[in-house]
């Protein structure tokens, strides 16, 4: 059977379910767009965790019904989505009053770089996208725990967790764990190197080391 | 006094001029005031610089300013899904200041409340922070920014009651009440006008001090941008 190149290292799914087992009864939590969004489907049941979409809610609830579809109802993805009997609305100040203020417990975020010292860069290339950060910048410096969910190498092959960012920077020394398809990065606090602390099924040592150009401790 | 105009263009009356700077309320297309930016883009008024969380989609909401170049300058944390926004900028016909999101609605929010600046820690150590003054407070770095004050704040409410008290309805409050505090001046339209009495006054969300016009914009055809739902299980 020639499925080696699809058993191994996590699918994208497999990569938000891992990410969801940092999850806590109890967390609020936001969830950037993309993979990290899937997270939302790997919540463990019995377990309260509060997402919160930076255009002003508390309480995401799950994509409405074909009939409860509300313009005024959206996340910030700008995707139709439902309320909680425990949701909350309010403006864009105070929604990142509660972001900047260290409010939130978790943020999972997509990204294209990310720095051995944990620099993370995720919202322009420059003279090819211009989208603009959004609510990336004020996540990253405000929220208590910064995990980046992504591939581990780009499309060319090139590792993504590198020695230094060579795009515009998001923020600077910020991450505290990676996760990708191969393996886990993770770090104690923003003075430590990451540490390899897990492996995705079928990769090796050897493999993480060769596709990763950044420095971690093994 | 009277607070209720019959049409946008009568609530913007003497209010725009060439060069002007303006705060707008919405995200993405949820919450935009639509009856306002199109009375501006038919006023013909040029050289705006909009303060503005996005600047719309291809020709909905703030992208038709952009359509007839009438806007020289935003302050925006998010441009995607706008061609012509991408090609102007690209072209270096339009000024960006990409401002991350929640720096700007506090600005906006500083900006109505009487602060010139403040400190924050979002964006120390990238590109926003370039040229701007920092400071350490325990131990942390922080960088200052701007309060904004704009010529005019265009916003959009779901109900007003005649003394201009407005309530939004879900996310789409969003950037409108900031940005409605730190216009000189602040032009509202709702869905809805009731009398003086029929809002509870413990549950407004903009106090009418802050709306000096508004418009009742009804009926609107509110467009969404990515329409997603779930299929109900089979009973």
């Amino acid at each position: 059977m020639a499925t080696e190149a699809i058993t191994k290292g996590w699918t994208r799914d497999q990569m938000a379910a891992r990410a969801a087992k940092e999850l806590r009864d109890g967390y609020y939590v936001n969830l950037g767009i993309g993979i990290p969004t899937l997270v939302a489907n790997n919540i463990p049941q019995g377990m309260t965790v509060t997402l919160q979409s930076e255009n002003g809610m508390l309480g995401i609830g799950p994509f409405p019904y074909e009939d409860e579809v509300d313009p005024d109802l959206i996340n910030a993805g700008k995707q139709t989505i439902s309320e909680l009997p425990s949701s909350s609305y309010f403006d864009s100040a105070a929604s990142f009053a509660m972001i900047r203020g260290g409010h939130i417990d978790l943020t999972v975020l997509g990204a294209m770089e990310v720095s051995e010292r944990g620099d993370i860069a995720n919202w322009m290339i420059p003279g090819k996208m211009i989208k603009g950060m959004g609510g990336a910048m004020d996540l990253v410096a405000g929220v208590k725990k910064i995990i980046v969910v992504m591939e581990h190498v780009s499309k060319n092959g090139d590792s993504k967790f590198i020695p230094e960012c060579t795009l515009p920077l998001t923020g600077k020394n910020v991450v505290d764990m990676i996760i990708t398809d191969l393996a886990v990065f993770q770090r104690p606090d923003h003075d430590s190197p990451f540490k390899l602390i897990e492996l995705a099924p079928g990769v090796t040592r050897e493999e993480v080391r060769e596709k990763t150009t950044a420095k971690y401790v093994e | 006094m009277q607070k209720i105009y019959d049409s946008a263009t009568s609530a913007l009356d003497g209010l725009l001029f060439d060069g002007m700077t303006i705060a707008a309320g919405g995200f993405g297309l949820c919450g935009i005031p639509e009856r306002l930016i199109d009375a501006i883009q038919a006023s013909g008024v040029k050289d705006l610089t909009i303060a503005s969380n996005n600047a719309g989609i291809d020709n909905e909401g703030l992208g038709k300013l952009l359509r007839t170049r009438q806007v020289k300058r935003m302050i925006s944390s998010y441009v995607g899904e706008n061609k012509e926004f991408e090609r102007q900028f690209l072209a270096g016909e339009l000024e960006v200041e990409f401002t991350p999101q929640g720096t700007l609605a506090e600005r906006m929010r500083a900006g109505g409340a009487g602060i010139p600046g403040f400190y924050t820690k979002t964006g120390v150590g990238t590109q926003v922070a370039e040229g701007k003054e920092t400071k350490v407070f325990d131990g942390e770095e922080y960088v200052l920014e701007r309060g904004i004050r704009a010529d005019l704040s265009i916003v959009k409410g779901w109900k007003a009651d005649e003394a201009g008290n407005l309530v939004f309805r879900k996310t789409a409050r969003n950037f409108n009440a900031p940005a409605a505090t730190c216009g000189k001046i602040c032009v509202a339209e709702v869905e809805e006008i009731v009398p003086v009495g029929a809002l509870d006054p413990d549950c407004i969300h903009l106090p009418s001090i802050y709306v000096k016009r508004m418009i009742l914009g009804s009926p609107y055809d509110k467009k969404i941008e990515f329409r997603t739902v779930r299929q109900r299980e089979a009973a």
